[in-house]
């Protein structure tokens, strides 16, 4: 069914690859891994939005858009550059997935922070649309008014609501910051209110365990049915 | 030290309340057989012979009737003796701390069963499995399945699932084929018992008992996972527990020689038709409570009721199908959480939490007391050292040997494998408890000769357990440094952020093409809003489910509950008026007048008049605190809500209190028109005297006389001439009517910027001087009545029974009026109200009067 012989060529690649993420899975999982990505992509090298876009079982997720958008974004790919891609390849694939694995038990502390970190960034950039590193108000508002626009219980101006409460959550966790006070002022305001990203991390590092929990309790690659 | 002395103290005291009724307990006793709990049929025969005979003699003024009572009351008194018993152990934190309390309870039972003994010579109080299983049991079970966290569990249902169910198998049957096997190598001498018998003492021991567990796990906050594997574990295994010594109990009676396959076989699907049943029937009976609980609106006071009830014949039914009762209850309550949650009042749904708990709680003290009554019994005791001793090491032996391969295979799966320390705590919270102790009384001492042996090595295996490893596992806890949760508040960020993360995972599972853990809860959420909800909730409860919603609903409650306490601590709630500043004036007012009205003026006058004097700096003040406040302004609007109900809802009168069926306050129509019809009578009548100076307060009347009349051919600007005038007033301010003092304040408002309408005829002393109160009165009625209305369309996301408050807090001329975008509308009836007669009318009755 899938492109064995490209997969065989560039089999050294993707390991590497899984090396320099210490994404611990085996060549078998990788095989699977190709295998919904030739199925998705309809057997070509690349992989393009509409494909994902496809995907029926997306349907129902308030986020899809996010999350599509995610693995496009050149951030997600471990280089220093920024911008979207238009269609991505295996390799491309794999390191967006990386994103995801779980901790390896024999990882070392420094790894395990490396992984959360990047954890981390992902979810950052995909709140950041706009690439600038800030996640301002209007991003957030976005993000959680589709969030929550699926269960359709919560209106737009409750969803708004809370989001900006979530905002004043995390302006207020930060006591130590001198310009607190005005910026939550013009939040209040509806102007754009700078975070600085930061100050992300540190809140979810606060809540870690249970971020690395759900990561880990998701992505099990051991288990790929093909 | 001191401390315990004081302890000790408290204990000598209860035991000598003891000891004074012993002597008539002793005496009903004697007579009896079996449990105090248990109905006597013949005490109750003989007590009704006994009655008659002593009816015909004549007419006894007073008779002592004890037996009459005795049953109830027996139970009533060792409720109290146990609660009492808990209340002494409770009462010493240091004690606690170190041990247990189910070890000090039983402790506690060994005490009262000293005295017993010592009294009657033979035991005579004793739990006995009817009322254990029927009346003590149900309860802790419904609770625990109650307040299970559903989410926690159904994600480590797997592991859950093996642990009770393979992990209680593995317990029951090492522990009965090594006591056999050392019996046939003659460790433990002459015992008549067989291999069934044996494999049927093994099941019983494998019920392990959560509670002192539970307690020691919620005192150091061990992390969520270990908590629910043990938690969860020892809920089912009690189900598993009697499902398997049931089994065990029709091999027992089949005898050995009539046993083959086809009979194991049939034992096996036994086991797993009478688990699953009664698990389907506790789905079953939950789903009808969840129903149920869709259309009690109408009798409130009892809709609680249905789910204790439901719960019980959940139980019942499933044993009289001689299905698993246990299983059914736990599970009836994990179904109906959440449905019966969102249906129910909010009232309810707290009486049921605390209920709940409450019978739970008691439940576990008799049941632990009598644990430990039952232990002074010469009857039970036969010694059989190598019987007890090897028990006791196979219990805690394979015990930890079935959490380590079991956790060894969990953990092949598992992507947050269970620590090793984890397994440790796991291994060694394995108590047991009543569970055991039920089902070995239960035993039939035809069937099983060494019965007392059985129950008495069970007893101490209870204690040993329950006492000693309760007692070392906080230590072992904390020496082993497991991993604790991290104690986090609830966070609107936290929330939104892991729904992100949900949605996230599962989109990465689609795109990667698997079926994990993520995709499947996914779906059953798609089911569950779509299906599940849709039948067995209320559409009003529906829309209010969102967890996310949840979390920034008690977060606002929380936020309105330090605004209550800052006000507090600052003597009152003025600034929390003040905040949304705009239209705050009408609140002073309103509660002013109020106070009036009930001639409550000493306190609340005084207070607030000396705010009144200086109206201008306070104010300015409060401006600044409200930009320094109104921070979290989406939450405030919602505290101010909160406030807006906490704050008149005192004065409201619960007139209904003697009525059973209703609890509700005052809101007949009527009523609620008479008061207000009085309140504005008195106002208007303040009002007009003050205006006219024909009334009292007669000082001040004559100033503000004066002074509009000064003023006002002046033609003084309308804000210079109301600021002086409040001014002036404000100097005088303590013998001032409420009604002037809000008028001022009203006055001083529309010089802040805001137009009041109201005034400009107000401020024509010609105008009022003309009409009559009464006649001012009705056409206030007419309009206030037309504004309750306009009142009630206007209030932002009120709560449905709020509404129907709304015309009682007009009355008290509350208006809802900290939403900032009802200004206009607020102020406008604001102005209706201050103003009796309002503008478009005014004209004509104008020219019919001036």
């Amino acid at each position: 069914m899938y492109n064995y012989k490209h997969y065989c060529k560039n089999l050294h690649k993707y390991i590497h690859i899984v090396d320099v993420c210490f994404f611990t899975v085996s060549q078998e999982q990788i095989k699977n891994l190709y295998q919904r990505f030739q199925q998705l992509s309809g057997n070509h090298e690349k992989i393009s939005r509409d494909d994902l876009e496809r995907i029926p079982a997306l349907n129902n997720n308030p986020i899809r858009k996010q999350i599509i958008t995610a693995f496009f974004d050149k951030r997600n790919q471990h280089q220093n550059d920024v911008g979207s891609l238009d269609e991505i390849g295996f390799e491309q694939f794999l390191m967006v997935m990386s994103h995801f694995r779980p901790v390896n038990s024999t990882a070392t502390e420094e790894e395990k922070v490396t992984v959360r970190k990047q954890k981390l960034r992902f979810l950052f950039n995909m709140h950041d649309t706009d690439n600038d590193g800030i996640i301002t108000l209007d991003e957030y508002r976005t993000v959680v008014e589709e969030l929550l626009s699926q269960s359709g219980a919560i209106e737009t101006e409750v969803a708004r609501s809370i989001a900006d409460a979530a905002m004043l959550e995390v302006a207020s966790t930060n006591v130590h910051s001198p310009h607190s006070r005005p910026r939550m002022i013009s939040m209040k305001e509806s102007h754009l209110s700078i975070l600085n990203r930061f100050r992300w991390i540190n809140i979810f590092s606060m809540m870690s365990i249970r971020f690395l929990d759900m990561n880990s309790a998701t992505m099990r690659c051991g288990k790929l049915s093909s | 030290m001191l401390r315990c002395g004081y302890a000790l103290f408290w204990l000598l005291g209860s035991v000598l309340l003891i000891c004074v009724v012993s002597p008539v307990k002793g005496e009903a006793v004697v007579t009896r057989e079996g449990s105090h709990l248990k109905l006597s049929e013949s005490s109750h025969s003989n007590e009704s012979q006994h009655g008659h005979s002593s009816n015909i003699t004549g007419i006894p003024i007073i008779s002592f009737k004890w037996h009459h009572v005795e049953t109830p009351y027996l139970v009533a008194f060792w409720v109290l003796v146990s609660f009492l018993g808990k209340l002494v152990i409770e009462a010493n934190h240091h004690v606690t701390s170190v041990i247990p309390e189910s070890a000090l309870l039983i402790c506690f039972g060994f005490i009262l069963g000293g005295m017993i003994w010592a009294a009657d010579k033979v035991q005579t109080f004793r739990l006995t499995p009817t009322v254990f299983f029927f009346y003590l049991l149900p309860q802790v079970i419904l609770d625990a399945g109650y307040h299970m966290p559903n989410k926690l569990f159904f994600t480590n249902l797997g592991g859950i699932l093996v642990h009770a169910v393979i992990g209680t198998c593995w317990n029951a049957a090492s522990l009965g084929l090594s006591l056999w096997g050392c019996q046939m190598g003659g460790a433990m001498g002459d015992l008549d018992i067989g291999l069934l018998q044996y494999l049927l003492f093994g099941s019983l021991m494998a019920a392990v008992d959560p509670v002192a567990v539970i307690a020691v796990f919620e005192q150091v906050h061990v992390n969520d996972v270990l908590f629910i594997m043990v938690f969860g574990e020892s809920l089912l295994n009690d189900g598993v527990t009697v499902v398997l010594f049931n089994v065990f109990d029709a091999f027992v009676s089949l005898g050995g020689p009539k046993i083959d396959a086809a009979e194991i076989i049939k034992g096996i699907v036994s086991f797993f038709v009478v688990a699953f049943g009664g698990s389907l029937v506790g789905l079953v009976f939950g789903l009808l409570i969840s129903l149920l609980t869709r259309c009690t609106k109408n009798i409130q006071i009892i809709e609680p009721g249905f789910i204790f009830v439901l719960g019980y014949l959940s139980y019942l039914t499933a044993e009289m199908l001689s299905l698993s009762a246990i299983l059914s209850i736990v599970f009836c309550g994990m179904c109906c959480q959440k449905y019966i949650n969102a249906n129910m009042d909010e009232n309810s749904v707290q009486t049921v939490r605390y209920a709940m708990k409450a019978f739970a709680n008691g439940s576990e003290t008799i049941i632990f007391v009598f644990l430990g009554i039952s232990a002074i019994d010469k009857v039970i005791w036969v010694w059989n050292t190598g019987f007890i001793l090897l028990t006791l090491l196979f219990v805690l032996v394979y015990r930890f040997i079935g959490v380590f391969f079991l956790t060894w295979i969990l953990n092949r799966y598992r992507l947050v494998p269970l620590e090793f320390v984890d397994q440790v705590i796991m291994s060694y919270g394995g108590l047991r408890g009543a569970v055991a102790y039920g089902l070995a009384v239960m035993l039939d001492e035809n069937k099983i000769k060494e019965k007392n042996l059985m129950v008495c090595t069970t007893l101490i295996v209870v204690y040993f357990t329950v006492i000693l490893q309760g007692i070392t596992m906080k230590p072992l806890v904390m020496w082993l440094k497991v991993k604790r949760a991290a104690v986090t508040e609830v966070s609107l960020l936290e929330k939104l952020t892991n729904k992100m993360f949900n949605h996230t995972l599962v989109a990465i599972e689609d795109i990667s093409g698997q079926i994990g853990h993520n995709y499947m809860r996914s779906k059953w959420k798609y089911f569950e809003e779509n299906w599940m909800s849709w039948i067995l909730m209320k559409p009003s409860a529906r829309k209010k489910q969102d967890q996310v919603f949840d979390v920034f609903h008690q977060l606002n409650l929380k936020d309105a509950m330090e605004y209550v306490t800052e006000g507090e601590r600052r003597g009152s709630l003025e600034f929390v008026r003040n905040e949304n500043s705009i239209i705050d004036f009408k609140k002073k007012s309103e509660s002013e007048s109020f106070d009036i009205n009930n001639a409550n003026m000493s306190n609340d006058h005084g207070a607030m008049s000396t705010t009144s004097r200086d109206p201008i700096p306070s104010v300015s003040l409060e401006m600044h605190e409200q930009i320094m406040k109104a921070v979290r302004e989406a939450e405030a609007i919602n505290a101010h809500h909160l406030l807006d109900q906490h704050l008149y809802k005192s004065r409201k009168q619960h007139r209904h209190r003697f009525s059973r069926s209703h609890f509700d306050i005052n809101r007949d129509e009527k009523e609620v028109q008479e008061i207000f019809q009085r309140t504005m009578r008195n106002r208007l009548k303040s009002f007009t005297s003050a205006k006219m100076g024909v009334k009292p307060p007669k000082t001040i009347v004559k100033h503000t006389q004066k002074e509009q009349q000064q003023k006002m051919p002046n033609g003084k600007s309308m804000d210079k001439a109301k600021t002086s005038y409040s001014g002036d007033e404000g100097s005088e301010g303590d013998s001032a009517s409420g009604y002037d003092q809000s008028y001022m304040r009203a006055t001083y408002r529309a010089g802040a910027g805001i137009e009041n309408p109201a005034f400009m005829p107000d401020l024509d002393p010609m105008d009022l001087l003309q009409i009559p109160p009464w006649l001012g009165e009705s056409e206030l009625d007419s309009s206030m009545v037309a504004l309750s209305h306009r009142a009630q369309v206007d209030l932002p996301r009120t709560p449905s029974n709020l509404r129907r408050l709304a015309p009682l807090r007009i009355s008290t001329r509350s208006t809802d009026s900290f939403t900032l975008e009802n200004i206009p509308d607020t102020q406008q009836m604001d102005s209706d109200q201050l103003q009796p007669p309002p503008p478009p009318p005014r004209p004509p009755r104008d020219d019919g009067y001036v």
